[in-house]
């Protein structure tokens, strides 16, 4: 394939995503590693574009690591789906607005099932029923996150207090994009861009100024691997992958990366602290860890929100640099308060990475 | 026990597996088979050929537990097979029949559903702040550390709503709906299925 088909194929996988009125389902991974996210997405799309996003209490776990992890059966976790689908009938939402890209696999892969095996439709139809006396409407529209995200980059620039390059924009920040597998290499019509050059982080970078850093494994797993992390004793092949990734970015000196998976942005900035710790390596161009960061964080630094609103001290590997090479204006000071104004203490500084 | 048959029942099985031409591209892609001494290639054969024996050694032992279900395989096999989904379906019989306790990594199984499977059981999630004990996760490094230690205020301070009932992250799930979903688990063989692994797990 060519350089330049290279650069226009993403055109042929683009997707529907609705413009208003969200049924919001919540990531058991993003809820634990980066809450500031979600509440970020829900103050981005809510009070700065004026969406009605419906964040239900009622709705649980959707059971993917679970099922992904072979202790949950199938026919389970199409109940649980039907379920939330169910909860989003009865509150009057079409639109299903998904937090996590493994629940985003899961969903697309239980619609498509459904669609060509209607007597497991039927079947769950009866589950459901038997368990919790529901009925439900498949969703119009699926959407993760990040696809809405992306939708709306354009409006969220529009606001921005900041653009993505250095403290005199005479620069464009470098930042790398990860794409979780489960976002399009499933069902690549699904994604912004398909699977082999998915637009969906790279279209926001662009669209804030900042500049795309190819790399040679840009489209390798981070190695979560499920049962490969679960375990303890099989972590190996979880570290191995970021390994491999982290190598292959290290070269290109991105200032930061950004990913849309939450276990892979979780595990790509705590695995840093992990190399550090087994064999002494870092990956930024300083010596320091690289930052990763999730969409929402990238589009709140261009809001000009407080980072500690964001939620960047729970980032293993700091953030601060980033902010200081944008010359954005924040209170380091109150990186370790509580809501009141409380100190809690702070984290023990690692010795290689990356506080 | 037909095992073959057995496994035509599963949707997975059916639909991850069409017109296989054994052209490897699924090991190439395959993160599993970089890092382990595995091949999907070879695993879409033996399920190819029907035999039984072969089957059964393929349940019993450690090659079906090292796929990592990131489904690159999906999408670049040119037949659209998915052998990520073939694993899927070979992991649930093995873990039917009672094979998975003749392989060590099949054994894993019971570590699995005594923490993720009970945690959604207990508390709707399938990962919590309070089961990520740093004892137990010291890959998650000294930030973790400070959260899981202050996690009260650290997710208060970021509008999670830790061990409440209501709307947002960590919200306390309300016992009506914790009801309905192990009334799910309960009518699809999600109870069973972590009963069957207990059970073959006690002969350990």
């Amino acid at each position: 394939m060519s350089q330049e088909s290279n650069k226009t194929s993403w055109q042929n996988y683009q997707k529907k995503i609705a413009d208003d009125h969200f049924y919001f389902v919540r990531s058991c991974i993003r809820q634990t590693f980066f809450p500031g996210s979600e509440a970020t997405f829900l103050r981005i799309l809510r009070e700065e574009l004026g969406k009605d996003v419906f964040d239900d209490p009622r709705h649980t776990s959707c059971t993917g690591i679970a099922y992904h992890t072979d202790v949950v059966p199938l026919q389970t976790i199409m109940t649980v789906v039907a379920r939330h689908f169910a909860l989003m009938t009865e509150a009057g939402y079409r639109n299903f607005l998904v937090s996590c890209v493994t629940s985003f696999g899961i969903y697309n892969e239980i619609l498509h099932m459904w669609e060509h095996h209607p007597d497991l439709l039927a079947q769950t139809r009866e589950h459901l029923w038997k368990a919790t006396k529901r009925e439900f409407v498949v969703p119009e529209n699926l959407v993760h996150t990040s696809d809405a995200i992306y939708k709306f980059r354009q409006e969220i620039f529009d606001r921005a207090q900041y653009a993505l390059t250095t403290r005199d924009g005479e620069a464009p920040l470098r930042i790398a994009e990860h794409v979780g597998c489960h976002y399009a290499k499933i069902f690549p019509d699904k994604g912004v861009g398909g699977a082999e050059f998915p637009k969906v982080l790279s279209g926001m970078i662009e669209a804030w100024g900042g500049e795309v850093v190819d790399y040679p494994e840009r489209r390798h797993c981070c190695g979560f691997g499920f049962r490969h992390y679960v375990i303890r004793e099989n972590r190996g092949y979880s570290v191995a992958n970021t390994l491999k990734k982290l190598e292959s970015l290290a070269p290109y000196k991105p200032d930061l990366l950004v990913a849309n998976c939450p276990g892979c942005t979780m595990f790509m900035d705590k695995w840093q602290y992990t190399l550090g710790e087994m064999e002494g390596v870092t990956f930024g161009a300083d010596g320091r860890g690289i930052p990763v960061l999730t969409y929402e964080e990238l589009a709140g630094l261009v809001l000009g929100y407080d980072p500690w609103d964001l939620g960047l001290q729970m980032h293993q590997v700091d953030a601060e640099p980033i902010l200081k090479k944008m010359g954005y204006h924040y209170a380091p000071e109150k990186k370790f308060l509580s809501r009141t104004g409380k100190y809690m203490g702070q984290p023990q500084v690692p010795e290689y990475c990356c506080l | 026990m037909n095992y073959y048959e057995k496994l035509k029942e599963d949707v997975r099985f059916t639909d991850g597996l069409k017109s296989c031409i054994s052209c490897g591209i699924c090991t190439a892609i395959c993160p599993a088979a970089e890092f382990f001494d595995y091949d999907p290639r070879r695993v879409m054969i033996i399920v190819q050929k029907h035999r039984e024996e072969e089957l059964e050694a393929l349940l019993q032992g450690d090659t079906i537990w090292n796929c990592g279900q990131c489904m690159s395989c999906k999408t670049r096999c040119p037949r659209d097979n998915t052998p990520g989904m073939v694993i899927q379906a070979l992991r649930k019989l093995s873990q039917e029949t009672g094979q998975f306790i003749h392989s060590e990594k099949g054994r894993q199984q019971i570590v699995i559903k005594r923490s993720v499977g009970d945690t959604i059981l207990e508390l709707g999630y399938c990962v919590h702040p309070d089961t990520l004990v740093p004892e137990k996760h010291p890959e998650q490094g000294t930030v973790w550390e400070w959260v899981y230690e202050n996690r009260k205020e650290v997710y208060d301070r970021l509008g999670a709503n830790l061990y409440r009932e209501g709307p947002g992250a960590m919200r306390k799930i309300d016992e009506a709906s914790m009801e309905e979903l192990r009334n799910i688990f309960r009518e699809t063989g999600g109870e069973r299925m972590f009963q069957l692994i207990e059970y073959y797990s006690e002969e350990l």
